[in-house]
């Protein structure tokens, strides 16, 4: 476990006023606060550690036994045990860490060794009722899965939850599940969980918004004089109608047969279908034959 | 679709926050304040956005002024992020496509 400087944590020098100490937390605070820096893990670590930092220089009591034994904070347990202090102020793990993406209470192991696990937060609002933390889960999902509007059942912390996942949902879209998040501190309200959908497309189809995209081919012939083709769409096979004379790459829109406009019942996109025109190869004697005469008229 | 409606200065009372800052929020158009009977309620909707702006100004003494850009700001910033999730599927349409 590494010895913090909460001095360096503030930028402050270790002769600063407490005056100094506030602006300089309130600064910090400002630029790394999780409200203004949303999903930004660095930002909120660097804001649980100035939170820390805060939390130490701030109080008269800590800092000076911080400043008396920081460095050689090995001892303050004797300091500790010199003064009759709280038996359960123990050395917890060996590495300092701090829990990333947790509550703005949370504090470093070397925190906990020096003042104790349940030093923190001296809250500004006293007891008042806090909002228990977020939590954000990510859900994978296959496209085909989001076809259709289904229900699923997670496990959020040991509890189950059964929600709906509606049609159409995007690739990286978040939804807020309210109230279930991590419970409220003093009976306040509990936290939301968001969930972030990670969509594997398992089709042979491109998406893009509502709209699904795909590759046919075409033989020559039916390129050349038009007929009629069987394509795949995701629903179903369609019959299609090709027109004579259509070209490489050439593109077709299929209303209605894309994807699932998300939370609107019975609308859909458009399947869009490029034409891939099918050269034949290892033709035999009569064909370069009638090739050639073609070529020749 | 209905809204619970909650009143002010209980919401208040349990934030430790004042009514007077509310009541600023709501003339700078953050928020909706409902008036019924002469007694302020507060819209469910627009709590999880209050309370963030509670702790914006108590936590960190940002005035009303700077509150109304930072939410400005986020309200940007949270469409812009949206916007480059649809650009990176789409990218990446046109890259398995070549």
């Amino acid at each position: 476990m590494a010895f913090i400087d909460y001095y360096k944590t503030l930028g402050v020098n270790k002769n600063a006023t407490e005056d100094d100490i506030k602006k300089a937390y309130r600064k910090l605070a400002r630029k790394y606060h999780p409200d203004v820096n949303p999903n930004d893990k660095e930002a909120h670590k660097k804001f649980q550690e100035i939170n820390e930092a805060n939390e130490v220089l701030s109080d008269p009591e800590k800092r000076k036994k911080y400043d008396a034994y920081g460095e050689h904070w090995q001892h303050a347990d004797e300091y500790e045990k010199a003064r009759q202090a709280q038996a359960n102020q123990g050395f917890g793990a060996n590495e300092y860490t701090y829990s990333g993406g947790g509550g703005d209470d949370t504090f470093s192991d070397f925190f906990a060794s020096l003042f104790g696990d349940t030093a923190g937060r001296r809250g500004r609002r006293g007891n008042a009722a806090f909002r228990g933390q977020d939590y954000n889960a990510e859900l994978r999902l296959n496209l085909t899965d989001v076809y259709h509007t289904h229900q699923q059942t997670l496990k959020v912390n040991d509890k189950n939850i059964r929600i709906t996942i509606p049609a159409g949902v995007a690739d990286g879209q978040v939804i807020r599940l309210k109230g279930h998040g991590g419970p409220g501190v003093n009976n306040g309200p509990a936290g939301d969980l968001y969930i972030t959908f990670v969509i594997n497309n398992n089709t042979p189809y491109k998406r893009a918004g509502d709209d699904l995209y795909s590759d046919v081919e075409i033989d020559l012939y039916t390129a050349v004089l038009g007929g009629e083709i069987t394509v795949d769409t995701i629903n179903g096979k369609v019959k299609l109608k090709v027109h004579a004379g259509t070209q490489n790459g050439a593109k077709t829109r299929l209303k209605g047969k894309g994807f699932p406009v998300y939370k609107k019942d019975n609308e859909f996109g458009d399947l869009y279908i490029t034409y891939t025109v099918k050269i034949p190869v290892h033709l035999t004697e009569k064909q370069k034959d009638l090739f050639t005469q073609l070529s020749k008229l | 679709m209905q809204t619970q409606l909650i009143e002010a200065g209980i919401f208040c009372a349990s934030y430790n926050a004042e009514v007077g800052f509310i009541r600023s929020l709501h003339e700078g158009g953050l928020i909706e304040l409902v008036t019924v009977n002469n007694t302020e309620f507060i819209q469910e909707d627009d709590l999880l956005k209050l309370e963030k702006m509670i702790r914006l100004h108590y936590d960190l003494q940002i005035n009303t002024a700077g509150i109304e850009t930072i939410i400005h700001l986020l309200g940007r910033l949270e469409s812009m992020q949206q916007e480059i999730t649809n650009l990176r599927g789409r990218l990446n349409l046109y890259e398995v496509l070549e």
